[in-house]
């Protein structure tokens, strides 16, 4: 309903005579606070149609750009763009990326991409979204995929050479993949 | 004595204490002045928007930041200095993962897409069209009180250690009205919640959490959100843990499957002992803590004392909070206000008479589906000393015979 056509509602109500729609309003006032009810559910359907082109990559692969890229590539990459915050190995202490792989269920569990991560989509997902700090979402989606790569093959999941794309990301197999139990399904 | 309920000098709440009372206070009057000088001359003149008094001196904690700069870091509620349940706007906990945006509401725009029927666009103007809600909840980092769950006791404030706490008034749209404009289909069981944020902070949402009581949040205690809350628009999902709130939200992906995104994967699970983590562990458990006498205080005179605190529950409304003085051996059950309100903090209160005995101070809340909060060592006992998520053990405070407060682990 318009704010107009309610506005003409209510001056009919008042015309139609002041005792009847004083009470009319009392107990619809009741009734709602009785039921705890929201004041109204007027709902104007202001949305646009749009087409989407870009969205969150999923653990299946879905969202991933089109592009490719190797771990000796990625080393270029991550030299010059990571290496200042995750250390050159990828060891730096807060930042690690790198190692950890059989610490979960020790004292001192290290988790890392390569021991707890359980989806690499998930990898190049932050990296695409987040990463390099302060200069988010400058990477191509080549240097994304090549060092996306170059953080596996550091932890011993890809070989330098491998190549991975938008097709192949979802299957790399990564050592923690069963180590979750979902809360809600 | 007989006007006590519990060990450690907890007294009933009401009626025995009018003698007592009245010898204590007695001593403590300031000397006053016929006039001070705020009677003799006007004030200041009002202003465009309102600060406190000087002598209130609120301020939020910093704790820590990303190597780079302190806009990929928190700070906390100064719960010791507040009272009633309500947060400030000014004072709400933070935490970004990369700053604060400065987003203009006329360029931002919300959209849903994925498995709907239409995907659909929304501009801040088009939200403010929509019937709105207004609800009290409390917001939680899901690693709040982390510093309990380490071994040794930090000597800290409440809010240092317990302050990625707050509650406010939250309006918004409620979300289900915008997905079912957009047609969620019935294979549909998670929504992609997506910030405009340089992080892009991204969590995935049960559609049955989604098409419940989730807020398209546009206003904060009944002005428009904060840039540091996700001005112009915030996910709000009351009871879960802090960071699935996602603000500047401008996506809203519908699919069959959660996105598996570093948050929910990497960061924001729980690590069990032998190895396994447990993953969207969404609900925040039932919680409470004294915020005065408490860390960092020291009580200047013997006498009585109002213990006071917060409780709250990711599950519903809390029904019961008991405080003990003296260290968990007898326990009292404290005054609660705002009962009726879910996933809002309560307030509770209790007196307390302190002649110098050094104790130790304790909350425990039970909420209306019956949990408990656990002891401390209950707490750490649920998950792998590498895991310090969801931690809601029982908060203790010693007063020495000094009168200092100081948070230990008992």
């Amino acid at each position: 309903m318009s704010l107009l056509k309610r506005n003409v509602l209510v001056l009919t109500l008042f015309l139609a005579g002041g005792l009847t729609c004083t009470s009319v309003a009392k107990s619809e006032l009741a009734n709602a606070e009785a039921a705890n009810l929201p004041g109204h559910d007027i709902k104007p359907a202001m949305g646009k149609p749009v087409a989407v082109t870009a969205g969150t990559i999923s653990a299946d692969g879905s969202g991933l750009p089109q592009g490719s890229g190797t771990a000796g590539a990625g080393k270029t990459v991550y030299e010059s763009r990571c290496a200042a915050c995750h250390g050159i190995d990828g060891l730096q202490p807060g930042n690690q990326l790198v190692g950890g792989i059989g610490s979960l269920a020790t004292n001192r569990p290290v988790k890392t991409v390569g021991s707890f991560w359980p989806y690499a989509t998930t990898l190049f997902d932050y990296i695409a979204r987040a990463m390099p700090y302060n200069e988010q979402k400058s990477l191509s989606a080549d240097d994304t995929y090549a060092v996306t790569a170059y953080v596996l093959m550091l932890n011993g999941i890809l070989d330098d050479e491998a190549v991975l794309n938008e097709k192949n990301l979802h299957t790399v197999s990564m050592p923690n993949r069963s180590g979750f139990v979902e809360l809600v399904h | 004595m007989p006007d006590q309920i519990a060990g450690g000098g907890l007294l009933h709440r009401r009626g025995l204490l009018k003698a007592t009372a009245a010898g204590v206070a007695g001593g403590f009057l300031l000397p006053a002045k016929a006039t001070e000088d705020w009677m003799t001359h006007s004030g200041e003149a009002q202003n465009g928007y309102g600060s406190p008094s000087r002598f209130a001196n609120l301020q939020r904690e910093q704790l820590g930041g990303h190597p780079f700069g302190a806009e990929a870091g928190s700070s906390s509620t100064p719960l010791q200095d507040l009272n009633g349940s309500i947060t400030p706007n000014s004072l709400h906990f933070e935490r970004h993962h990369s700053g604060i945006p400065d987003i203009d509401p006329d360029k931002h725009r919300l959209t849903i897409f994925g498995e709907v029927e239409q995907n659909l666009q929304f501009s801040y103007e088009d939200l403010m069209a929509y019937p709105k809600e207004s609800h009290i909840y409390f917001l939680e980092c899901s690693g709040n009180s982390f510093r309990n769950a380490l071994p040794t006791a930090s000597d800290q404030t409440a809010g240092s250690l317990n302050g990625l706490l707050s509650c406010a008034e939250w309006t918004g749209v409620p979300l289900h009205y915008l997905l079912d404009e957009a047609g969620v289909n019935k294979k549909a069981r998670w929504i992609i919640a997506e910030g405009a944020d340089a992080s892009g902070m991204s969590r995935s949402v049960p559609i049955d959490m989604a098409l419940d009581n989730v807020l398209v949040a546009l206003y904060q205690n009944g002005e428009p959100l904060r840039p540091a809350q996700g001005y112009p628009m915030r996910l709000f999902v009351p009871g879960s843990e802090g960071n699935i709130s996602v603000k500047w939200l401008h996506r809203l992906k519908v699919q069959q499957t959660p996105a598996y995104t570093k948050d929910e994967t990497s960061k924001y699970t729980d690590l069990l002992k032998d190895g396994t983590a447990e993953m969207f562990s969404l609900k925040m458990e039932v919680k409470s803590l004294i915020t005065s006498p408490s860390g960092k205080m020291n009580l200047q005179r013997k006498g009585v004392y109002e213990i006071s605190g917060l409780a709250w529950s990711g599950e519903g409304a809390i029904r019961k909070v008991e405080v003990s003085a003296d260290g968990g051996r007898t326990w009292a059950e404290a005054a609660l206000q705002n009962t009726s309100r879910p996933l809002a903090l309560t307030r509770f209160r209790i007196p307390w008479r302190w002649v110098g005995q050094n104790v130790v101070l304790q909350s425990r809340a039970i909420d209306d589906r019956g949990n408990v909060q656990p002891s401390r060592a209950s707490a750490l006992a649920r998950y792998s000393s590498g895991s310090f998520y969801h931690y809601n053990g029982i908060q203790s405070w010693q007063v020495s015979a000094e009168g200092v407060v100081k948070n230990v682990f008992a």
